[in-house]
């Protein structure tokens, strides 16, 4: 009888992050009042030392291991190297704002780090379970980061919607899981590819289950309409985690919809294709259109992240390749551009301060010259007004529609975005047209104001020259 | 020597570059100025030498410039001028030194920030005018409104911010019609280059949805009726510098943008809906002018006038249809688009000299209303002076450039239908109505109140500034041929392209 030598290699950014996350944990039990800077550390030890794994592999062979349930190829490689590297920065931000709020604990960073691992199982999965595996564990995490802020009745009713919500959705998707495995007889997602492919299966039935999937993924996206805990949670939660949930868990749900929808059932195109267009046109005009009527920073953000989710979706359903490569760039810039919106909000707020009201910015251009445009820079961005990278993540989206003659739904997508650009030009007019009602200077750590600098900055400069990092998005969906 | 330099890379960075350091200087710094005149001076001088090496014998497109920009969309860092971007490469180049000057003492508070802004602006307008390439273009184009934006924003009166961002959303509403025309034209031609988007063949549904999206966008910027509507706030809310390049520039990006898409790439469809072009254009022309005979605000006056000359521009490039389709020999077509561009560049110079003309004003009195001025001759004689002879151009008078556009135009007008002729004509009487009135009112007749026999005349500043523009306009009127050698090539080429059926 033969065994299948089972190749650990495949797996081993996992393996050492668990046992790191492990280590963290312990570490954490018995440095008590140390624990938040030590565990602090080791985190980023564990996602820099996880990086340079991943990193190091790159150029491995693709292939399968664990009978067919993990998955290592360039997409992977990519996503997983994106999900440390912005994990890093977002660890980075935290810091000050954990430390003036009394929440530089060791929990704040072993959740992160089970999180991230959370995050690489679902980008590397290639079956049902596994799947379901990584978004628990990023799931679980979430809520308790969520809730970390005790005695928050915000936080914590935020956290109880989020996991309410969440537990139900999470429901949906091994719902619709087990519809498929029901009518492809695997829960493998190559097997399953085959199966719909050779045809002869139960139409009706598939498409039932492809819908309790979509309505899972499209929660973990934030996708109208289930976007209804987004706001809660983003404007609930401190914003140390909300700068963590807006993130790189943007990135795994993109995993997500890629492994599931288009390696998966890449033949149901057609199917999935239509509801993809109900969501994406709802998301961007609902999100675009209700972030206009907030006054609070973080809410706008919310919204204008559900906006974003809409475009993200428009490269998937164009069902192309050049669409799913459109569709990375944009969850990598928008990881990007959110990373410094948030770390905006850290960098502004001090101890007993949150710096989430809109109005809080009035007239910063006078206080602070540089971080005004810093944040102008993140704010145009995200409008999609070039020369920033945000521009050329819509027109990469939009170009895979039009190349995929959806005109109208073009048309919907351009037109909800000269609505977005409204509210992101609220947020310049406040700083650079209103003056200022405080007067206090930003002192924010060096560390931060030199950090979000050079977020800010990488915006534009990627805006200036976008095709690197679309040549990578292409070459891994070639 | 001097064709072997990336003289177009060069015009275009050299401000952008400047407008940096002058940023990052700070705004304590007594150089920014100087800084800014130099900066913008050079980029001037740049443009003359393109000038000077431009051959006027061809209509390829010149200085050609091309690299690989995002290879894997196959987006290049395509460059290159023709007789129609040359003369607006060095009216930008030129109202840029002009707004600094403009600018000297008025602007206190940023001044670093501001010149900046203008510096980058002018890159970015140079960029927009010589781009071949389809996103090159549009990223320019677009990203030419976040220092306007600014500069209305930051430096503007009282209604700013609602102007500010009534402008940027409306030009924003428009220009996201032309990514998708340029998107849709990508992915049919498969390059983003602008001159095969020239080539293609394209059905008479696809011209008509592309010329749509083509005068959404550029009819915006034009502006044309009944799209026009940001403009006057845009221009009263407005600093002086930001009216100009607002007028002088940004207008006649619209006008570019039509005879660089619209027309070459959808001329069937540009035939069949000239007659919608044609009535815009004419009610621009009357109706505007009657809405600017009615204004009490200086700068709203002048906003109308300009959207009433820009009415010209659109007329001109579209009446070349029915040219074509009453004469054989299509000389009037060839009339009809010199005399919409030389409108454009004239428009430029003079519009520009009629904002400063009331900055000047504006600076002393602070009010820009008709009815707080009266007799200013009698306090300021010589910028009198100056303020008569541009609102005389700007009525068209014959001599000024303001004369050779218009009378081109509505002399092809006369080829292509006797009433086009005759409503256009009207602005030779509404045009003198509403400038010499405003003239009357402001400047003649006895010193009105304390505050305008306070008035001191313009200092040297002013004067250099305001006479460098007068004899621009005044050489333009008198002697338009090295103009009109420029552009000849270029508009025999867009009439072969425009009068060839794609079909």
């Amino acid at each position: 009888m033969m065994f299948e030598v089972i190749n650990m290699s495949f797996a081993l950014p996992e393996i050492f992050m668990m046992v790191m996350a492990c280590i963290i944990l312990l570490v954490v039990a018995f440095t008590g009042e140390n624990s938040g800077k030590v565990s602090y550390w080791l985190s980023q030890f564990t996602l820099v030392a996880t990086a340079v794994i991943i990193y190091q592999s790159i150029n491995a062979p693709a292939g399968f291991t664990f009978d067919g349930s993990y998955i290592k190829d360039p997409l992977s490689d990519v996503l997983k190297l994106a999900i440390c590297i912005i994990n890093v920065f977002v660890l980075l931000y935290s810091t000050s704002y954990l430390r003036a709020r009394d929440l530089f604990k060791g929990e704040y960073y072993v959740l992160a780090i089970f999180a991230t691992l959370g995050m690489l199982i679902m980008v590397s999965a290639s079956h049902f379970l596994t799947m379901y595996l990584g978004l628990e564990l990023l799931s679980l995490c979430l809520y308790a980061m969520v809730a970390m802020h005790r005695d928050s009745t915000r936080a914590t009713e935020a956290a109880m919607k989020y996991f309410i919500l969440g537990a139900l959705a999470s429901g949906m998707l091994l719902y619709g899981m087990s519809i498929i495995y029901g009518v492809t007889g695997s829960l493998e997602l190559s097997s399953i590819a085959s199966a719909v492919q050779t045809g002869g299966l139960n139409i009706t039935v598939l498409s039932f289950g492809l819908v309790f999937l979509i309505i899972g993924i499209g929660f973990k996206f934030g996708a109208v309409p289930f976007h209804m805990w987004l706001p809660d949670v983003y404007h609930g939660a401190p914003t140390a985690v909300t700068l963590f949930i807006a993130t790189a868990p943007k990135i795994a749900a993109f995993a997500m919809l890629i492994r599931l929808m288009v390696e998966g059932l890449g033949d149901l195109h057609q199917h999935w294709q239509g509801m993809l267009i109900i969501l994406a046109v709802l998301s961007m005009i609902i999100g675009n259109v209700v972030a206009i009527a907030q006054t609070n920073l973080k809410r706008m953000l919310a919204y204008s992240t559900i906006s974003h989710v809409g475009f993200l979706l428009l490269g998937v359903l164009s069902g192309t390749n050049e669409g799913y490569a459109a569709s990375m760039f944009y969850a990598l810039v928008y990881a990007l551009t959110s990373l410094g919106a948030f770390g905006m909000i850290i960098l502004m707020s001090r101890q007993g301060f949150e710096a989430e009201e809109i109005d809080d910015y009035k007239g910063l251009s006078e206080r602070s010259p540089w971080f005004a445009f810093m944040m102008l820079i993140l704010m145009f961005s995200m409008a999609g007004i070039p020369p920033m990278v945000g521009f050329y993540a819509k027109l990469a989206v939009i170009k895979s529609i039009v190349n995929a003659d959806l005109l109208s739904v073009a048309v919907i997508a351009v037109l909800m975005s000269v609505i977005g650009a409204y509210y992101y030009l609220r947020m310049i007019k406040v700083m650079y047209f209103d003056s200022p009602v405080v007067e206090h200077e930003i002192h924010a750590p060096k560390d931060l104001c030199i950090m979000l600098s050079s977020n800010a900055l990488f915006v534009l400069a990627l805006g200036i020259f976008p095709g690197s990092l679309m040549a990578i998005c292409i070459t891994v969906f070639s | 020597m001097i064709a072997d330099l990336p003289l177009l890379s060069l015009v275009i960075w050299l401000p952008i570059l400047g407008g940096l350091i002058v940023l990052v200087n700070g705004d304590d710094n007594i150089w920014a100025r100087p800084l800014s005149l130099l900066m913008s001076i050079l980029t001037f001088v740049v443009s003359l030498a393109l000038y000077a090496g431009f051959d006027l014998s061809t209509h390829e497109m010149q200085f050609v410039e091309q690299a690989v920009w995002i290879s894997s969309y196959d987006i290049n860092y395509h460059l290159g001028i023709d007789g129609f971007s040359l003369p607006l490469i060095i009216l930008t180049a030129f109202s840029t030194i002009i707004v600094v000057v403009a600018g000297w003492e008025v602007i206190q508070h940023r001044v670093s920030q501001y010149m900046a802004a203008f510096l980058i602006m002018e890159g970015l307008m140079i960029a927009v005018f010589t781009a071949l390439d389809a996103i090159l273009f549009y990223v320019f184009f677009e990203a030419m409104l976040i220092p306007l934006f600014l500069v209305i924003g930051i430096w503007g009166g009282p209604n700013r911010v609602y102007a500010t961002i009534k402008f940027f959303l409306y030009t924003f509403f428009g220009s996201v019609f032309l990514l998708l025309a340029l998107l849709y034209l990508n992915h049919v031609a498969g390059s983003f280059s602008i001159l095969d988007y020239q080539q293609v063949s394209l059905s008479m549904q696809e011209q008509t949805w592309l010329f749509l999206a083509f005068l959404i966008a550029f009819a915006v910027k034009v502006p044309m009726w009944p799209v026009h509507t940001w403009l006057p706030d845009a221009h009263v809310e407005a600093p002086t510098g930001g009216s100009v390049i607002l007028a002088a520039i940004t207008l006649k990006i619209g006008g570019y943008g039509l005879l660089r898409f619209a027309l070459p790439i959808a001329p069937d469809a540009s035939m069949a809906l000239d007659w919608l072009v044609i009535s815009l254009s004419l009610i621009a022309v009357v109706y505007i002018g009657f809405v600017a005979l009615a204004q009490s605000d200086l700068k709203k006056l002048i906003a109308y006038s300009s959207i009433a000359h820009m009415g010209f521009v659109t007329l001109g490039l579209f009446i070349v249809f029915r040219i074509f389709a009453n004469s054989a020999t299509g000389s009037g077509a060839v009339l009809a688009v010199e005399g919409a561009v030389i409108q454009m560049i004239s428009h430029g110079f003079i519009a520009a000299a009629m904002f400063l003309s009331v900055g000047v004003l504006y600076d002393r009195m602070h009010t820009r209303e008709i009815s707080a001025y009266g007799g200013v001759v009698n306090t300021m004689p010589i910028f009198a002076g100056f303020a008569v002879f541009f609102a005389m151009a700007n009525a068209g008078l014959p001599g000024t450039s303001g004369f050779v556009g218009e009378f081109m135009v509505i002399l092809a007008a006369f080829q292509a239908n006797f009433w086009f002729a005759f409503l256009a004509a009207t602005t030779l009487i509404l045009g003198a109505a509403y400038t010499l009135w405003m003239i009357k009112r402001v400047f003649f007749g006895e010193v009105a109140n304390d505050n305008v026999a306070a008035l001191t005349d313009v200092n040297r500043r002013e004067f250099w500034m305001l006479a460098s523009l007068a004899s621009i306009v005044l050489i333009m009127g008198l002697w338009p041929a090295p103009l009109i050698d420029v552009l000849h090539a270029s508009v025999e080429h867009l009439l072969t392209q425009v009068s060839q059926s794609k079909l």
